[in-house]
Parts: C-alpha cells; structure tokens; sequence
C-alpha cells in the first residue's frame, strides 16, 4: 500500500495551505446574497447604525450637508448645480458601496445561517420520566438533565451524552458529512448533537442543554453575525482610521480660513465651496479600508466555517495568525492513525518468508489495522495471499490485554504474535529459548522508532514484525512551512522518549514532548505562554479540556465530548486535526488583508490631493496647476474623478476583502516586502491612472 | 552645489555618526544607572541632591507618577519663570534696568501675555522668543529662569524619551523609572559636562561670557553705539546641547557674539544632534539589540540628508527671476552665487541650509540665517521637518519619542501585512499604544491648524484699548474699525501665509525658530502661540508616558521569522514613508497655499513683498 493513497486531499499540494474546494463554499456573487445585500445597504444608511463605523458616518454628514447645499442652489437658481449634484449623489453611492461591502459579508453569514436552520425541526422526544417510563414531549420542553431513548430514525432532541448503548448516527446536519458515525457510551465518543439522526440501533441519551443553547443554535448565532463582536485589533485599527479622519477632518475645515486668506491676498478666485471640501474630505478619510472593515472580519469567521471549523469568537481566528507555537498530537495528526507493519527482521537461521507466512497465518483473523498491514506487508513482500481460514480448522486466539499477545492455533502450531516480552515468557513456557540476535532485532526496531512485535511458532522464535508509524504524506512540508511562517511545532504523543524523538525528527517537528499526561501538556502550554507565546492545539477528550481552555486556539474535534468542545474555543466539525495548520493560515490572510487595504487606503490619498488641490485653487493660483500631473481636464472633473475613483475603488475591493488577499507561507520579511511593493507602491501609483480614466470618460460624457 | 559645500555637509554627517555610539552607550548606562567615568566626579553631588530633595533613588514610579512628577517640576519651573520675568525691575543683576526707571528707550516692555509667552516657550524647550533678549530681559532673567529652562526642559525631555523606551525594554512592570532621577541625572552627567566644555570652546574662539553693562562707543561718523554685552556663552552651549534654541541674542547664531566663526558654527550644528543621534543608539542598546536603534538612525539620517539636498541646491539656485535679469547666480571662486539674502557671509550657502535643516530637524529652533529670505523650497525644508513632529533625529529627547510614535503607527499600518497583530520590539501594538499615538498626533496637527486658520483669517479691533493684535508701528491708521490679519505680516500672498503657517508650526511643534517677517509680540500671537507650545509639548508627551506605562506591563513576544523585522533596510523605507506621508497628508494642503505656490510663482516670475 502507497502512503499516498491515505492522504486526506486537502494535503495533495504541500504548495497549498488553504485549499480551494470546500464544502460550504458559495459562489461570490450569488445572487440571492447580492439581493439581500442591496436591501441591507439601504437600511444602514440609517445614522442610528451607521455611527458605529465613524469613517462611513463622516461620508453621510458630508453626503447630507452637499445635498442640503444642493437643494438650496436649486432653489435659488444658482449655476454650477449639475456639478453640485453630480457630487451628492457620488458622495450617496460611496456610503451605499460601503454598506454593500458589510451587508454581502453579513448576508454570507445568514444564507450558511438559514440553510443550517431549515434542518432544525422541533421533533418529539421519548422522555424517561422519574419512575422510568417514557412519555413524549416537543424537543422544546427538554431540560438539561433530561434522560431520553433515541431510537433508528429518531433526530436526537438535544445535545446530550450518551449514557448507555451504541448507535450509528447521521451528522451531516453539522458536519456536511454523509457518512454516519458511531456515538457509544463511555469514553470519548459520547456527545451527541441535536438534530442529528440515529441511523440504527439505539442509545439513552443524557440532555446537557437547554433549548435555544444548543450547538446547533450557537452555530446558527455564529454563522449569522448575531453574537458578533469587534476583535482587539478591529477595534484598535477602528481608532487609527477614527483618528487619521479627525485629522482630515481638521486639515480640510482649516483649508477654508486658508482659502479666504490665499483669495483676499490674490484677489482672485473664490473659497471652495462646501461641495468642493466635502468631496476632498470624503477622498482622504480612509473610506476603503472603512467600508470594506468589518466587511473583512465576517468574511473571515465565514471561510473559516467553509472550512467546516466552528469558530466561537472572531478573537480566536485573529489570535490563530498570532499563534508561535503548535502543539500537534502524534497520532490522527502527524501520524497516520495507526501504526503499519514496514518490515520483518527473522532471527538467524530462520527464513525471512517463514517468519512472513508465519506473522501472516496469526493475523488472519486480527482486524486491527496493524493486523491487516502484516497481512498486506506479506503479499506485497513475498506474494503470500491471504488465505481464508475457516472457523473449524483453526483456533483464533484474541489479544488480550493480561496476555499482550494474540494469534492462531491451526494444524498444530500455536502461532502466536505480541510484545515481545510476552512472546519470549510464551516461548520459554513452550520449552524454546531464545536466539542470540533476537534482543539485538528487537532494540534496534525500538530505537529506530518503531514497535517490535515478536512472532513464534510454537517454541520456536521466529523474528520480529516491524511496526512503524507512517508519518502523513506532506507533513514535513507542511511543518517546513510552518517554520518559514515562524511557528514551532510541537509534537505531543504518549510514546516513550526514544520512539518520540525518532518520528520527530522524521516529521520535521521542532519538539517533542514524550510520555505526555495532560498535566504535562497543560504545564507545557503555561511555560510557552509565560514567555510570551501563543499556543494553539487540538484535542478531542475530556482530560483534555483544561489544556484546551488555556491554549490561546483550541481546536475540540467535533467528534470529542462535550467537556472538550466547550473548553475549546473553535471546533472542527471533520474532526480533523491537521485541520489546525489551516486555521492559522486563514488567521494570518485575515491580518494581512486588514492590513493590506489600511496601507491602499492610506497610500490612495497622495494621488487624490493631486487631483483635488490644484482645481481647487485654479483661479487664485493658477501657478498650482504645475501640480495637476494627471492634466485632469477642468476643476469640475478632477474633483469629480476622485470622488467617482474613491467611490468604485471600494466596490472592486469587495471581492478581494471577502476572499482575502493571497497569502503565502513564508517568512514575514518576504511577505512584507511582496504586500509593501503591492499594496503600498501599488496603491501610490494605482490611483493616478484610475482618476485619468474616470476624468477622461466624464469629459467624453459632458458630464463635467 | 559647489564641491566645498558638499564636503562640509559630508564631514558633518561621517563626525555625526562616529559619536553616535560612545555617547549612545554613555546614556545607556547612565540611566540604567549604572557607573559612568563621571561617578566620580559627579556621585557625590548627586547623592546630596537626592538628600536634601528627599528623593529616593530607588523607589520606581508607574508612569502616572512619573506624568505628575513632570508636570509639577513643570507648573513650578513656568511660575518662576513667568514670576522673575515680571519682577526683574526689582531684582539685582539688572544692569540695563529694565523694567524700572532709567531702562534705554529700545526696550521691550515685559507684558503679562509676553511673560506668558516666553515662560511657555522655555518650560516647553521651545524657545521661540517674541522679544530680542538683549533689549528686554536682565541677566538675572537670562540666567536663573532661561538657562535654568534651558537645562532643565532638556532633561525632561530625555527622561521621557528614556521612559518610553524602558517601556520597550521592559516586561510585566508597572513602572517606568523615577523622573526625579532620571531629570537630574540628565542634566547633571550629560547636559552639564557638555554645555561646560562646550562654552569654553566657544569662548575660545571670541563667544563673550561678562556680566557687564552694555558698552557704549563713538562709531567713526560719531554716533553713538551700544554694543550688547552678557554671559552669552554659557547659554550659548546648553542653547545648542538642549536643542533649546533661543539666543542671547534677537540675531541668535547670526549674530557674531553668539556664533562667531565657521568653526562655532561647525561645533554648534553637532552640538545639536550629538544627544538625539546618541539617543538611537541608546535605544538599541537598552532594548538589547541595537540593530534597532542603528534602524532609527538610518531613518533619520535618510530624511535628514533628503532635506539638506532638497534645501541647499534650491538655495545655491537661488531666484531665477534675479538671474532673468543677467545677475549672475553660479558660484565663482570669490563669489557665493545662488540665494544669499539673509545669510551671514562669514558661514555661506552650505552651512546655512545645513543649518536650517538641522534646527528644523531637531527642535532646537536656533537660526544662523533668515529662514524668511530662504527660497521657497529652501524654506519648505524646514517647515516640512517642524510638521512632521521634528522626528528626524529631533529635540533631546523629544526626537526619540516623537520618532518612536511614528514607528508605532508604521509597525501597526503595515505589520498587520506579514499576517500577526503588529509588534514592534517584541511589544503587542494594541487599543492602547494607537489612542495614545493617534491622540498625540491630533493634538499636535489641531494646534497647528487651527491657530493658523483663526490668525489668517481674525480681524482684530482698531480700538487700542481693546486692542489684541498692534500692527507694527510703520502701518498708518486705516480708516476701516478694524485690522485686516495681514497686518502684521511683512510680506503678502503665500510668503505672507508661511509666516503664519510657520509660526504655529514652530510653537506646535516646540521648534523656536522664526521665520520671521511677522511681529509676534501682540497679545494674540503671544496667548495663541503660547497654547500652542503647551498644547504641542504636554499633549505630545503624556499620551506617549501612558503608552510607555502600558508597554512596560507587557510581555515580551519572542522574534522569529514570523515576525515583522523592525531592523532592516525595509522598516527603514517604511519608517521614512510614514513620516513623509503622514505629515504630508495632514499639511499639503496648508504647504500647497504657502511655499508650494510660492515656488511655481516664483519660477513663473512673481514675488512677493
């Protein structure tokens, strides 16, 4: 078997941190979405909502007094009113473009909302009551404490634990995924979640939610925005785009008093009027960045829920691009879930093919995964084909864990495989000895990172099994990556310290930690913390939980129990846990597209002054023209173009704040110098040629 | 440019660069209190200072404390001075008598809002002087309130710039140090030793130090002249160290008792930068990376020399309109070509743009020409660097924070791009460090705006009783109630909204320096531009103590290769350009009515008068 075959698709493409097709993905422009963001464009134009985003706000005061000016000049009759009003109304459109950008993003959100719910039906629970009978309530009525009986066919009313049975369950309500799980009592495949479907057999489930606060709910609230609240840094960057606008805001109303003085003293011209300084206000504030703001942050939460992770807060997904330090479960993560047979090392004087035949004949009837790779690792090796041994010629002998052996009595010999302290006790039992080289097998197998399993016929030792864990194709890329974005990953597995560090160093991982307890990895993620780092990990049971809730990411598998869920504050409804890796990515696009479009927004305005100053001033100092590098056409039109360029620039943005910027991993000073070069340089430049056009086509028009 | 010029300003900036490490690494010991080849000499008195204070060396102060130790030391430091100033006709060391019977008629009366003005302007290391200190103030004045000020101010400044970097250098504490030692510290290691060593050069090469009455001589056409006397030395050197900038003298470094020769001239341009230059490196060293402060100093030095190429070739150019009318502007070997109204021909073009450029860099404000008589870029130069906050290496202190503000907003604008929440220094830039940097600047663009708006366009009563802003004694009466705001302009159009323009920016930005043309000694500009340095220092500096108070609590993030690299040849350009584009997004407009204009004027033939 290639190991190839075994990755998940998402890591076909080490190249790729984020991959493209995903399961809850919709089309950009969907046009239900558009529709139910057009109409919630115009209901944020209502100042109650609107303050809350202060640049925007700005905008519609500035939108409001050029329209009050305007009706004014019409009534009196003054000229120029074309320009007035071709003014207003761009100033309108720009409030409009922002309230687009933050309605498709929240619209996003409610479409995952409104599918999700329409599963959501209020079905019947079979309740025990206090003498233990059953009696039929709504779903509604459930109580946290509540014990009910889910039968095949049923929708379990709530989330709940399984308390006693085994079932098979249909969760693709939660996870999109159609193939059913199994959900039993004990352990840490117990939590149930509600609105899910028995598919066969049943279980007795202990409700541990009320109505309204079930996973499901919270995961409607999620996805919709409801709970939604400014993140750290949304609301710090929300102040620097608040301050640079008070700036503005003082640099323009002070233009006026300049302006009144620079015309008394030339005796020429006039003071801008208030359609003019409105205009070149509303084209410094950083209205992109403005606009397209929280517009970034839903589009964030929102893909990473296509990720199928549920993420309680936009704080964890902006503290996913911050986290230093990875904490990586060996197995299910960086190892495939088992371990598989890779070689088999008979003792001197034995065959390598009867120590095959032999390993192959004892795990016949051994259905572990580790079992079926000595049988496959046989036929591939040496082309013995699995036989089928029928009940009546063989006796299978189970593993037990008093024995820590199994295997086969068939014709005669007693085949047996197992550690390999219980396969020598087994073979001196027998009357055999053991062979001179068998420790050496054995000792190298185990320093090598592997587990030996010894294998005997009888009395007669005949070699070691080989068993390795297969790190997952591409892990060490990924982990390579991981280093280049400077984080350290760190390998946690309950393997001793030699088996540990022999598959870290194979995987590429940066530490260890060996023999871990849950205490242990608890301490790990304070010592990380206390000198200053943030960890994220996964973590599925209960005895996880604590170290879930400290790490600053924690990622619960949706297939864990509850305990863990709750202490995490992202879950994975794949259960995936290399999904970790992509989680960060999606945190450091989200920063960086924030980041991207603060410095486009920024680096926009040179360009506008150059459009805007020297029309202002075209009659007092006609010498300012010397400014006007873009040889705008009149004063009308290059203020018109700026403030046309200003209000499109948000709407071609849109796609980009909602998809985020690209990103690749790799060190910060690269990632730097390629988003500087584009956004900062890029946004200098890009503004001159824009403004062009627009004023070349308003000529063309006669509109200006 | 001529080859000489060039080389002056070369030999200037490579002697800059060699003393920035041994007097950054001096500083770093010294306010990390460890022992300096001074301890000797200096300990003892400090320890005394301490006693009889009741300071306690060792008790650290969270930086509310540490904001109003400073602020106290300040409130105490502006009511003596503004107290001594009006009370000099009383007091001894008065040997013009001003302020009592038997003053010369020249002198300057010292008016409540004129004290207001010069007490603000010294407490806040402005030093912008309404008045011509030979004519109005007494020694005692000089001395004991100014050069006091002119220390202390200094010190001040430096204990902020070095509380905010403990900020970065520290982490989970509370506090930022104890402003009572770090201000005494400053002046008594570092400002003194240089200021003593520093006037005595001076007086070697002709800079006067006396007490004495002015000398009154027979010139040879037998008038009489008054030749200015004093202790001009003395607070020559600490005018210069403390970038303090206001002269003993109205003429300040061009006048030839305070400035005397190219070598003075020379000293005193490095005299200027010697601290803030050092204090890069001492941010490197006490962050422990000095990388970072090399960072710092390559940002400044970067706009530093874009200024002087920018100001001096405009100024050898000089006016195209002269040179329209065949007078010859080239340079030949006796002759300087180019721009030389308003500069002293003993310094020339070079070192006058040089100079320029460094007071403006700085916030030192001292002046060895007429910034006035500058071409119009010539004098955008320096208008530009007072505007952007005097960043580019900067006051004593006050350079190091200001740039550490911009640095705050460059890491957080554009950190966010290698996909963490920005740090700098391993610090988190969060809500807090963006008000306080976001508040600074408001603050500071508001001062400066707004002032300038209300003055160019204010009308003032005619009435004198009532009168808030005399025009000069030369503009006759107009038959109109009131003054039009120009009317203490000596110049219209956009030259004459630079001077108003210039003038809040200077008291804004604590700079000092004149570009003159416009009589400031009027109640209005007094109270206003007063306000302003108040407003322009005090509003600047405690959003940033708080800033440094919440770095100080927090953790340190380890760098890796995820993190945004805050010492390389990128954050340098990026540092610059954040400077450059913030302060030319907030002044463009202003600067394209005053100079901007100007300049296209000028090259299209018009002048102003």
């Amino acid at each position: 078997m290639s190991t190839a075959t075994a990755i998940p698709p998402v890591i076909n493409d080490p190249t790729v941190l984020i991959p493209k097709k995903l399961a809850r993905a919709r089309p950009l422009f969907d046009p239900e979405i558009i529709s139910r963001a057009l109409k919630g464009s115009f209901v944020k134009l209502n100042p109650a909502i609107l303050w809350k985003n202060p640049v925007i706000f700005v905008v519609e005061v500035g939108a409001f007094v050029t329209t009050i000016f305007l009706v004014r000049d019409a009534f009196a009759g003054a000229a120029g009113i074309g320009f007035t009003l071709q003014i207003a109304v761009w100033l309108w459109f720009t409030v409009l473009f922002a309230n687009f950008a933050e309605a498709m993003a929240e619209a996003r959100g409610k479409a995952q909302a409104d599918s999700l719910r329409k599963t959501k039906t209020d079905s019947i629970a079979k309740r025990y009551t206090s003498g233990g009978k059953i009696d039929e309530v709504p779903a509604s009525k459930l109580r946290s404490g509540d014990t009910v009986l889910c039968e095949t066919g049923d929708i379990i009313p709530g989330d709940g634990e399984v308390i006693d049975g085994i079932a098979t369950i249909d969760e693709s309500v939660i996870t999109g995924e159609s193939a059913p799980v199994i959900r039993e009592s004990g352990g840490d495949r117990s939590a149930v979640t509600g609105g899910t479907r028995v598919l066969s057999d049943q279980v007795k489930v202990k409700i541990t939610s009320n109505p309204g606060e079930t996973f499901l709910d919270r995961m409607i609230a999620l996805v919709e925005g409801a709970e939604r609240q400014k993140t750290p840094n949304e609301i710090a960057l929300n102040i620097l785009i608040a301050g640079l606008t008070l700036i503005f805001l003082l640099a323009v109303i002070t233009l006026q008093p300049f302006a009144a003085f620079s015309v008394a003293s030339a005796g020429a011209g006039s003071v801008p009027s208030v359609a003019v300084l409105v205009a070149l206000l509303v084209c410094l504030i950083p209205t992109t960045i403005g606009g397209l703001l929280s517009a970034i942050g839903i589009a964030g939460m929102d893909r990473v829920m296509q990720h199928n992770v549920l993420a309680m807060s936009g704080r964890a997904v902006e503290a996913s691009g911050d986290v230093n330090t990875l904490l990586l479960d060996k197995t299910g993560t960086i190892t495939m879930g088992n371990r598989q047979a890779v070689e088999f090392l008979a003792v001197a004087g034995v065959a390598e093919a009867t120590l095959a035949d032999a390993a192959q004949l004892s795990s016949l009837a051994d259905e572990t995964p580790e079992g079926r790779s000595v049988v496959v690792l046989a036929k591939e090796k040496y082309n013995l084909r699995g036989r089928e041994v029928g009940e009546q010629e063989a006796n299978f002998i189970p593993f037990s864990a008093y024995t820590r052996m199994s295997g086969v009595d068939i014709s005669g010999r007693h085949l047996r495989k197992g550690a390999t302290e219980a396969i020598i006790n087994f073979v001196r039992e027998q009357g055999g000895r053991v062979p001179p080289n068998f420790l050496d097998l054995s000792e190298r197998v185990s320093r090598s990172g592997g587990t030996p399993l010894a294998v005997c016929d009888g009395a007669q030792l005949l070699g070691i099994i080989h068993l390795k864990d297969i790190v997952k194709g591409g892990m060490k890329e990924r982990i390579g990556q991981l280093r280049a974005m400077g984080i350290r990953s760190v390998m946690i597995t309950g393997d001793n310290p030699l088996t540990a560090a022999a598959i870290a160093s194979e995987a590429g991982v940066d530490d260890f930690l060996a023999q871990a307890t849950p205490k242990d990895k608890l301490e790990y993620i304070k010592r990380e913390q206390g000198e200053g780092r943030l960890v994220a990990m996964t973590g599925d049971g209960t005895n996880d939980a604590p170290a879930l809730a400290q790490a600053d990411v924690g990622l619960a598998m949706n297939t864990g129990t509850m305990a863990a869920k709750e202490a995490g504050n992202m879950v994975d409804l794949d259960s995936n846990p290399t999904k970790l890796i992509e989680v960060v990515a999606i945190g450091k696009q989200l920063l960086i597209t924030r980041g991207a479009l603060t410095t486009f927004s920024i680096a926009n305005d040179v360009a506008k002054y150059f459009a805007i100053i020297p029309a202002m001033f075209m009659v007092t100092y006609p010498a300012l023209a010397n400014l006007n590098v873009m040889h705008l056409h009149t004063a009308q039109s290059a203020v018109l173009s700026a403030v046309i360029f200003n209000a499109l620039i948000i709407i071609a943005l849109v796609p980009l704040a909602l998809r985020g910027v690209k990103y690749r991993p790799q060190g910060a000073a690269g990632l730097l110098r390629r988003n500087l070069m584009i956004y900062g340089i890029g946004g200098l430049i890009a503004p001159f040629p824009g403004i062009w056009v627009i004023d070349q086509i308003l000529v063309f028009l006669r509109l200006a | 440019m001529t080859a000489s010029g060039v080389l002056q300003i070369v030999v200037y900036f490579l002697i800059l660069l060699a003393l920035t490490k041994p007097v950054g690494t001096f500083m770093a010991r010294l306010f990390a209190g460890e022992r300096t080849f001074l301890h000797p000499l200096f300990r003892p008195l400090e320890r005394l200072i301490y006693k009889l204070s009741g300071v306690r060396e060792e008790t650290e102060q969270r930086w509310t404390q540490y904001a109003a130790s400073l602020l106290a030391f300040s409130i105490a430091g502006f009511v003596f001075a503004y107290l001594i100033q009006r009370l000099q006709g009383i007091l001894p060391l008065n040997p013009q008598h001003f302020g009592a019977a038997g003053a010369p008629p020249s002198a300057t009366p010292v008016t409540p809002d004129l004290a207001f003005n010069t007490a603000a302007s010294f407490v806040t290391n402005t030093n912008w002087q309404s008045y011509s200190g030979e004519s109005t103030f007494s020694y005692l004045v000089q001395m004991a309130a100014l050069t006091v000020q002119n220390f202390v101010s200094a010190a001040a400044g430096i204990a902020v710039a070095i509380a905010l970097i403990r900020g970065f250098a520290r982490q989970q504490m509370t506090s930022i140090g104890n402003f009572w030692v770090d201000i005494t510290r400053a002046t008594l290691y570092l400002l003194l030793p240089l200021s003593v060593v520093g006037a005595l050069f001076l007086c070697s090469q002709g800079v006067l130090q006396n007490l004495h009455a002015n000398t009154v001589v027979k010139t040879v056409e037998g008038a009489l002249q008054s030749i200015p006397q004093g202790p001009v030395a003395s607070q020559e050197a600490i005018k210069m160290v403390g970038t303090n900038g206001g002269g003993f003298f109205g003429a300040n470094s061009a006048h030839p008792f305070e400035n005397p020769t190219p070598l003075t001239n020379f000293v005193q341009m490095l005299m200027i930068f010697v601290i803030p230059a050092g204090l890069t490196y001492t941010f490197g060293k006490m962050v422990r990376d000095t990388r970072q402060g090399w960072a710092i100093f390559a940002a400044c030095s970067v706009m530093f020399l874009a200024g002087v190429f920018i100001a001096y070739p405009a100024e050898q150019a000089g006016n195209p309109i002269l040179a329209h009318h065949g007078i010859r502007s080239s340079p030949t070997a006796g002759q300087p070509g180019g721009n030389m109204e308003g500069k002293e021909v003993r310094f020339g073009i070079a070192s006058s743009a040089l100079f320029a450029v460094i007071t403006t860099d700085a916030s030192c404000g001292a002046v060895n020409g007429m910034h006035d008589s500058y071409t119009p870029l010539g004098g955008l130069v320096p208008l530009f660097n007072i505007e952007t906050g005097e960043v580019i290496f900067g006051g004593t202190g006050a350079g190091m924070y200001g740039i550490l503000l911009y640095a705050i907003l460059a890491v957080f604008i554009a950190g966010l791009m290698v996909g963490r929440t920005p740090e700098y220094i391993g610090k988190k830039i969060e809500q807090k460090e963006v008000k306080m940097a976001m508040l600074a600047l408001i603050a500071t663009a508001a001062s400066t705006l707004v002032f300038s708006g209300i003055s160019s366009v204010a009308t003032f009563d005619w009435d004198h009783s009532k009168y808030l802003n005399p025009p000069p004694a030369t503009l006759k009466p107009a038959p109109a109630s009131s003054v039009p705001p120009t009317a203490n302009l000596n110049n219209s159009g956009p030259h004459g909204f630079s001077e108003i323009l210039y003038a809040y920016s200077s008291a804004t930005g604590n700079n000092g320096s004149a570009f003159g043309g416009i009589n400031t000694n009027t109640p209005w500009y007094n109270a206003t531009m007063g306000a302003a340095m108040l407003i322009g220092r005090f509003l600047f500096l405690l959003p940033l103590l708080a800033a440094a108070g919440s770095l100080a609590g927090k953790k340190k993030v380890p760098a890796t290769s995820g993190t945004f690299p805050t010492h390389g040849p990128l954050f340098v350009c990026l540092l610059v350009g954040t400077v450059v584009i913030v302060g030319a997004l907030t002044f463009f407009p202003a600067l394209s009515l005053g100079p901007i204009v100007e300049h296209f004027l000028m090259y299209s033939g018009k002048l102003f008068t």
